[in-house]
């Protein structure tokens, strides 16, 4: 035995040779790439044939051809989808964060009998999944002679949306101090004044976190267009992508072409804002 | 012109009552401090006066117009926060508009004003940067600077030296001080620190527990204390209060023997609280002199000079000024002699100040 044999104690872990960082490091690379790998793969499909797409999905592919792309832009629906989804989705934001916003600013920045049962009333709603509602909730669109419109979809998400919102935004309109609401007070500012020019703009990231939040589920949903929506002319992206899966062929490519340019808003949308998302994460955290 | 008047200014929150019952007169130009204790209602006044907060029961006039149901910015009255309260989104020039955009002043008028009030607080370099990107004191100057803009009649201050390092208040002191005059309206300046209620008051405001205990100019205040907690909460270190009993016209204090002094106050009680500031006090190491005996704690050398901790007979700790070359060992017998011409009477049942 020589002197230098080491014992249990003297072997180095992972964790002593990476160290914590390292270890971090790692775990991020990898799950980047869980996270990466299926855009990638859809933004290199989008630009392969069919056959291509089964002879080898890794391949990168000559970007040169757009011939997917064209003929979505020009055989398909695909722009009227695009359209329809942006104004179910933009209307339905707007809404969910305006109505979203004041709730929380009356909740959180006034003091009046029932302010808990309030808030308490809205959370409850994230208890409650409407898909279950469905069957009442056609007949209740169909009874409103709304069937069939962008508007029985916009009322669900907003109904879906709000819970979050009022819940996120309460948390970060109380947060505000209240010196800042008596001093704008004192400089003669309306109610309205103080939560529009003063706290608003305070409370930016947190309206980027709740409609970045909302706008995903939104405009990736296909179940309630599927129940509400029948005409081609009225379809949201994701149900009118479904007519390029044909029940016996499916172009595949010209699906991800589909798929890549439906996707391309939400994740502009997002690199756009993250930084504030992140800053409005951290936010509450860091103090 | 802003005189002031507060009677009977009440004010709970629930069912717990903070205030009871103000009643004040406040002259126009005065600088005016509120002081007390934490807890002791200074700044719900101060509050109250701004107008946000709702007045339970009394009634608040400036130049006898009754203000009570008056939004806060149409009373004439611009207040600084103790959080400065910047608006952190805007920067200096915006914050500083904010409030006389409001007005609906013109550009020009606003430009100007905004002009004046930066170059009475050197804020002029730095009229583009957010609040973030300045110090303390910048933030405070840019917090005094949105008041001004707005020329009020009356200027609260709400414990605005409170998060200023130690050497800046000093400075700041000055300024405000400085200011008061330049200005030439009424002031109000919230504070728990003596020291400042002090330097800068014409006339002093001492509340506790929801009331005010005396009001007067800091002369008044510290020579002719009304009852004993202003009598003790103005003057450092604290005046000693020693609870005697009278025997003809000499003052026994229990376990310290007695100590003949003139003019005792003219009532007949015979309790008594006798009042003596430090300077007022001497230490005597010899025990035959005239005094109540003690014995020494500590001493505390402060270079001009040395405080001396006595222990009394009845266990009451006081301490003593003495000149700087006082230097006594802990344990010593000593005999604490009372200057009679600087003594303060107060009755033991209402701690009031007695008449001499």
């Amino acid at each position: 035995m020589s002197a230098a044999t080491e014992t249990y104690y003297d072997r180095r872990g992972i964790l002593q040779t990476l160290g914590r960082d390292g270890l971090i490091q790692i775990i991020l690379i990898l799950n980047t790439i869980v996270m990466l790998g299926p855009l990638v793969i859809m933004f290199f499909a989008a630009f392969k044939t069919n056959a291509q797409i089964f002879q080898s999905p890794f391949s990168i592919p000559d970007f040169s051809n757009v011939a997917n792309l064209v003929k979505i832009w020009s055989e398909t629906n695909f722009l009227r989808y695009l359209i329809n989804s942006a104004i179910v989705t933009g209307s339905s934001i707007v809404l969910i964060l305006t109505l979203g916003t004041m709730a929380a600013y009356g909740i959180a920045r006034y003091n009046f009998r029932g302010s808990g049962f309030v808030l308490m009333f809205f959370v409850a709603g994230l208890t409650l999944p409407l898909k279950l509602a469905i069957i009442p909730l056609f007949i209740l669109m169909r009874d409103l002679g709304i069937l069939n419109t962008q508007l029985s979809l916009v009322i669900i998400y907003v109904a879906m949306g709000l819970p979050t919102t009022v819940f996120i935004m309460t948390g970060f309109i109380r947060t505000l101090p209240n010196e800042l609401e008596d001093a704008a007070r004192m400089d003669g500012a309306s109610e309205p004044r103080i939560m529009w020019s003063i706290m608003l703009p305070l409370v930016r990231p947190a309206l980027v976190i709740s409609g970045i939040q909302n706008v995903v589920p939104i405009w990736n949903d296909f179940f309630f267009p599927l129940i509400f929506i029948q005409k081609d002319a009225l379809k949201t992206l994701p149900q009118g992508l479904t007519t390029f899966m044909g029940e016996y062929t499916t172009d595949w490519g010209v699906l991800f072409a589909g798929l890549l340019l439906s996707s391309a808003p939400v994740i502009l949308v997002y690199i756009v804002l993250s930084r504030q998302f992140i800053n409005g994460m951290t936010a509450g955290a860091v103090k | 012109m802003a005189r002031m008047t507060l009677s009977g200014i009440k004010k709970s929150f629930g069912t717990v009552d903070v205030l009871h019952g103000i009643d004040l007169e406040i002259a126009d130009k005065e600088f005016i401090v509120f002081v007390g204790p934490s807890g002791c209602g200074k700044s719900t006044l101060l509050r109250l006066i701004a107008g946000l907060d709702t007045i339970s029961g009394g009634e608040f006039r400036i130049e006898d117009r009754p203000m009570n149901e008056v939004a806060p910015s149409r009373r004439g009255i611009a207040m600084v926060f103790q959080s400065y309260a910047l608006y952190p989104h805007m920067d200096v020039y915006e914050n500083m508009a904010f409030g006389v955009r409001l007005m609906g002043l013109d550009r020009s008028e606003i430009d100007k004003r905004i002009d004046e009030a930066s170059k009475m607080l050197k804020l002029d370099p730095l009229l583009k940067r957010k609040p973030r990107e300045l110090s303390g004191g910048q933030r405070q100057r840019v917090a005094i600077g949105r008041a001004l803009v707005r020329k009020p009649k009356v200027l609260l201050l709400d414990e605005p030296l409170s998060n200023l390092d130690a050497a800046l208040r000093s400075d700041v002191r000055l300024e405000i001080a400085r200011l008061h005059r330049e200005i030439g309206g009424t002031t109000i300046y919230v504070t728990h620190d003596q020291v400042e209620a002090m330097t800068l008051a014409d006339r002093i405001v001492v509340m506790n527990n929801g009331r005010v205990e005396q009001f007067g100019s800091p002369r008044e205040l510290y020579e002719r204390p009304a009852n004993t907690f202003v009598a003790t909460f103005i003057g450092s270190p604290r005046m000693a209060l020693l609870d005697v009993a009278r025997d003809g016209d000499s003052l026994g204090l229990a376990g310290s023997g007695s100590l003949k002094l003139p003019r005792l106050p003219g009532s007949e009680e015979r309790e008594l609280v006798l009042g003596v500031r430090p300077d007022a006090l001497s230490v005597n190491t010899d025990t035959s002199a005239a005094g109540f005996r003690g014995t020494v704690v500590y001493t505390e050398y402060l270079g001009e000079n040395t405080y001396v901790y006595v222990r009394l007979g009845d266990g009451t700790l006081i301490s003593v000024r003495g000149s700087a070359g006082v230097d006594l060992r802990p344990d010593t017998p000593v005999v604490v002699g009372v200057a009679p011409e600087a003594v303060h009477y107060f009755s033991r049942s209402t701690r009031e100040r007695l008449a001499a």
